[in-house]
């Protein structure tokens, strides 16, 4: 019997903005224990929580990029549950009216080959709903220890239909969803911070059927090749209960992707009754058609759309889009390097290898980098007219990716520029073979490979600035003669 | 000397701290004077920080003098110099801020709330931390986790609740005026009880930011006390939009003792609405005779009188219930132990910490009231208990709207009953929970109400009435309130302590 | 509307995460039994078609901008704690 999966993800993603959801304390990462807080986050008796609109906006934004219908009108619901990083012991949720209902994620499945581009598909949504992050407990010695930083900070929760059959779609399915709140702006998705969080629920069904399998909610998929793996090893997990003739068990699973082992998690919590009710300390938000007009103004291309039409208005292959797109700042670089020089595939090619490889060796994001746009274009039109060689233009672009100077002034400083003398060459070529009379005979005996002997001579006499291709004409030129 | 200032009203005591005939340090100290003779027996504070209140009263001085050697000759502000009583769910930065209840016993707030603030910007001294019940849920003050409030007027009687401890500190001198907070009459109530004015404004009229929310939909801080232009004059001080309440609502907040003057000048005959249901079954007879006393005063003033009809009004306690009670299962879930609060030393873990906490920390009627909102929340009963109740509140607002369509301002009892024994209802919550059934529908519909002073019974006790509101005409609603002040003196007497 | 009898005070107790004595356990369910039958009557009213009012004067869109204010120092957000270690709440053990 063939199975086959059915994959729901329910994906939490941080909003970016500079307060919380409800209260105007600095939201923030990586900040001393407890310095991010204020009477509302900590729940003081008396305190009340009024929203926050850019956390609004964002949501807005994220359900039109993906297609959603965006609610006239909605409310906001309290989720009752204790936990010791609830400080108000419930969380603000959106219970039964979420602001965006829909809408789909397009997802690029894999090629045949890193170079070829794979199907793509659309992953169903069944809503996004806006709430507030909890604190982080950490576990000391016979005591946990609670820090309320991240309590409060705005986390949209995106919840796909049991749409997706493989743990590469999941992936393929995180990796556009990432691409899409990057570009929006919305959260920088560093999964590492905790600012995508993905859990996912899996079922297994004799393939063919139309009815779901039990369930198992797998948690913990705390990174993208986590996502992958853990959700391949829960469907191998059920094939294999199945296969023996056992029953997939409902519950909540924890995968550990360090060991690629799950583990059931026996809650010592009784059975969940949020007792869900209208938070009555929040009034409604109507999103009438203005306030859409004004943030759909504002969205940008999404990632495949601009691949699309990168590939289409540049010519630019598959190859270097595909490194370019899932970055939307990095393609803007991209579109702007090749304006500045008319030649796209070029630039392309300087950034997506030679950039990438010098940031990620300097362990550097792209908005630090001395590299500009401008940089690149004008190496590329160097190159282009001949003035510097490629083997020296990958000196010129180390060089200013280090000190920042613009290639020309590289070019000068280190006396690169491409040795142009015909009359020089013709000399060097000359002594070349005049040194060397066993190889002019072989050559002339149609040892074709017997040219390489004089270029090494030519190449130490010119110093490494002469073209390949013109000694090599030049050579041959002589030889014949 | 001494104990008259204590009895002086707001506006009295402004006129004389203006002339330099007291000083705000010499006010003070009679209000601490007065206090410390008679709360042994009245039990109207938790707490109160002398030092603090004199540091603020020199520092009220302080600023009178500067004012006068700037030589502008205008007079004070109201509130400059004057002693507010706060109820103890009230936030005071640096004070306890208990509600009455073990669960916050040592807690201190390290803010202020909105109402505190707006009262420190009027120059006001923010006085004492006053006695409650336990997270304002009662009717008596019997549920404070600390001490029974005794009703001045008789002190083997409660004196009414949940602003117990405000309502019994302005009637027996202790403060000058107080704030409390009203839920289902827990203003009026106690102000009827102990023969001082209480109202409770418009829901959002002030803000409820640094309020320990009881009922979130409910609550509303309001003034006490001894006239009608005093309460107004607080309620110029604590209204307004706050944007750290999202329910506050933003609308310009009018001098509402100058729009009241205004009003009473024009001579503006009130067209006064008589339930007929807040007149059955349950009311006391003299409780009943004096309020047909003083609507017949209104019929002398020239005020028309009508009979309205508010026929859902029997099912106002009931819809109140769950939805108090519901509100308040959630809104004191973060009395746990964890941030801040009373902790049980018995747990042994995450889980087993709140249930001892809880335990622990709250007493009866809180529990009481969490369990029930627990229940009618939980999954299966939301339907029949919380949507159907907000269903009835929407059947309950309409019929007040329906009524203000003929009627300025509605005319009712405050309380069925006068002050009653204390222990006498304890055991039975339900007779307890129908002592505010004419109360309740102000606030589910939320609308302003005022208790006023409208006799006393032959054995002395204290007996109010209440007007009723149109929303965000807090001003015509005074003016109705004075109008019957001005032509009697109930307001006059005073408590035999 | 449930019966009163419908409280299953020790489920919802637990919800309420409050230990009740013996001795409560038998007011509560008396005390509150009363309440519920109390409150049965709004069984008799007729809500069909009556929207419920959860905010008696609802306005929409209230909010505030994005702008960051300063909070509570790290001293005053523990200084009600009952318990704290490196800056830090601490709570018994959570079992995960």
């Amino acid at each position: 019997m063939t199975y086959e999966a059915v994959i729901g993800l329910e994906v939490h993603v941080q909003l970016k903005t500079r307060s919380k959801m409800f209260t105007r304390v600095a939201a923030g990462y990586g900040h001393p224990e407890n310095t991010l807080t204020d009477p509302v986050v900590l729940a003081l008796p008396g305190t009340l929580p009024v929203m926050n609109k850019e956390a609004l906006d964002k949501i807005v934004r994220a359900g039109l990029l993906l297609g959603c219908e965006i609610a006239p009108e909605c409310k906001w619901d309290r989720k009752n549950y204790f936990y010791p990083d609830s400080p108000k012991n419930y969380q603000i949720s959106q219970y039964d009216q979420p602001l965006c209902r829909g809408g789909f994620v397009e997802i690029e499945l894999p090629g045949p080959a890193r170079n070829i581009m794979g199907e793509h598909r659309r992953i169903a949504l069944t809503r996004i709903h806006l709430e507030e992050d909890v604190g982080k407990l950490s576990h000391g010695e016979g005591a946990s220890l609670v820090d309320f930083n991240r309590a409060g900070t705005p986390l949209m929760e995106i919840v796909s239909e049991p749409v997706i059959h493989s743990a590469d779609e999941a992936f393929a399915y995180l990796t556009a969803l990432k691409a899409v709140m990057i570009y929006g702006g919305i959260s920088d998705c560093d999964m590492e911070k905790g600012q995508l969080r993905c859990d996912a629920n899996i079922s297994i069904r004799p393939a063919g059927d139309a009815a779901l399998g039990t369930k198992v909610e797998l948690k913990n998929l705390n990174s993208f090749s986590f996502v992958r793996d853990g959700i391949a090893h829960e469907v191998r997990r059920q094939v294999a209960v199945v296969g023996s003739g056992g029953k997939v068990v409902q519950e909540t699973r924890d995968y550990d992707g360090q060991t690629g082992e799950s583990k059931s998690l026996r809650s010592k919590e009784m059975a969940h009754d949020y007792r869900y009710f209208p938070d009555p300390d929040l009034m409604p938000v109507r999103v009438d058609e203005a306030w859409k007009e004004s943030i759909r103004t504002g969205c940008p291309e999404l990632p495949f759309d601009k691949q699309r039409r990168l590939q289409k208005e540049y010519g630019v292959p598959y190859t270097i889009t595909s490194v370019l797109v899932p970055d939307r700042a990095l393609s803007d670089f991209f579109e702007e390097a090749a304006r500045l020089c008319g030649r796209p595939q070029a630039a392309g090619n300087w950034i997506a290898n030679d950039l990438l490889r010098e940031l990620g060796a300097a362990k550097l994001e792209l908005a630090q980098s001395r590299v500009t746009p401008r940089h690149v274009a004008e190496l590329v039109v160097l190159v282009e007219t001949g003035a510097i060689l490629s083997n020296a233009a990958k000196e010129v672009f180390i060089d200013m990716f280090q000190t920042g100077d613009l290639p020309d002034a590289v070019v000068a400083r280190k006396g690169l520029r491409a040795e142009t003398n015909p009359d020089e060459l013709e000399r060097w070529c000359s002594d070349a073979i005049a040194a060397n009379p066993k190889s002019v005979a072989d050559f002339k005996s149609g040892k074709e490979s017997a040219i390489n002997a004089f270029k090494g001579p030519v190449m130490r006499a010119a110093k490494g600035k002469a073209d390949p291709k013109r000694v090599d004409e030049t050579l041959r030129r002589l030889l014949a003669g | 000397m001494s104990e008259e200032l204590c009895h002086s009203t707001i506006a009295d005591l402004s006129r004389l701290l203006d002339r330099g005939g007291v000083s705000a340090v010499e006010l003070m100290r009679a209000v601490i004077a007065r206090t410390k003779e008679v709360d042994g027996r009245v039990g109207a504070f938790n707490s109160f920080d002398e030092a603090d209140a004199l540091a603020q009263a020199a520092a009220s001085d302080e600023r009178r003098s500067r004012s006068r050697t700037a030589g502008s000759g205008a007079p004070g502000r109201p509130l400059e110099g004057i002693p507010i009583g706060l109820k103890d769910v009230i936030a005071v930065a640096g004070q306890p801020l208990t509600a009455s209840s073990r669960m916050l016993e040592h807690f201190v707030s390290p803010y202020d709330a909105t109402v505190t603030r707006k009262l420190r910007d009027a120059g006001a001294i923010c006085w004492g931390r006053l006695n409650l019940d336990e997270f304002a849920m009662g009717s008596s003050t019997e549920n404070s986790a600390f001490r029974t409030t005794s009703n001045p007027w008789d002190l083997e009687r409660v004196p009414g609740g949940s602003s117990g401890g405000s309502a019994a500190a302005v009637a027996a001198g202790e403060a000058i005026a107080a704030l409390g907070s009203d839920t289902g009459g827990s203003i009026r109530q106690p102000a009827a009880l102990c023969n001082v004015v209480g109202m409770k404004p418009t829901y959002g009229r002030v803000s409820r930011y640094g309020l320990i929310a009881f009922a979130s939909s409910l609550d509303q801080i309001g003034p006490f006390a001894r006239s009608v232009e005093d309460a107004a004059c607080l309620l110029s001080a604590i209204s307004g939009h706050d944007r750290r309440d999202s329910t506050s609502v933003d609308l310009g907040v009018p001098d509402y003792g100058a729009g009241m003057a205004a009003l009473a000048q024009s001579g503006r005959k009130w067209r006064l609405g008589i339930p007929k249901e807040y007149f059955g079954a349950g009311l006391d007879p003299e409780v009943g005779a004096a309020v047909q006393a003083a609507i017949d005063e209104y019929r002398r003033l020239g005020c028309e009188i009508r009979e309205v009809s508010l026929p859902h009004t029997k099912y106002a306690v009931g819809a109140y219930y769950i939805i108090a009670t519901a509100e308040c299962s959630s809104n004191l879930a973060r009395y746990d132990g964890v941030r801040y609060g009373h902790r049980s030393r018995d747990a042994t873990d995450a889980i087993d910490i709140y249930f001892k906490t809880r335990a622990e920390g709250f007493g009866p009627e809180v529990k009481r009231r969490i369990i029930l909102g627990t229940y009618v929340l939980s999954s299966g009963y939301y339907d029949a208990f919380y949507l159907r109740a907000q269903k009835v509140r929407t059947l309950i607002r309409r019929d007040f709207l329906e009524a203000y369509k003929d009627v300025d301002a509605i005319v009712t009892p405050t309380s069925p009953t006068p002050a009653f024994r204390k222990g006498e209802k304890a055991a039975n919550p339900l007779a307890m929970y129908l002592n505010d059934i004419y109360t309740i529908g102000v606030n589910l519909a939320g609308l302003p109400g005022i208790s006023i002073p409208c006799g006393f019974t032959r054995g002395g006790l204290p007996i109010g009435l209440q007007v009723i509101g149109q929303p965000f005409r807090e001003t015509e609603l005074l003016a109705v309130a004075a109008a019957y002040e001005k032509v009697t003196d109930w307001r006059m007497r005073r408590p035999p302590l | 509307m449930a019966k009163p009898e419908d409280l299953r005070l020790d489920h919802v107790a637990s919800l309420a995460r409050i230990a009740l004595t013996p001795d409560e356990k038998v007011r509560f369910a008396t005390q509150l039994g009363d309440v519920l039958a109390y409150v049965a009557q709004l069984n008799e009213v007729d809500v069909s078609g009556v929207e419920p009012t959860a905010h008696a004067f609802p306005v929409v869109n209230v909010w505030a901008q994005d702008i960051a204010e300063p909070g509570l120092s790290v001293e005053d957000a523990l200084r009600n704690a009952p318990e704290k270690r490196d800056n830090m709440f601490v709570v018994p053990k959570v079992v995960e």
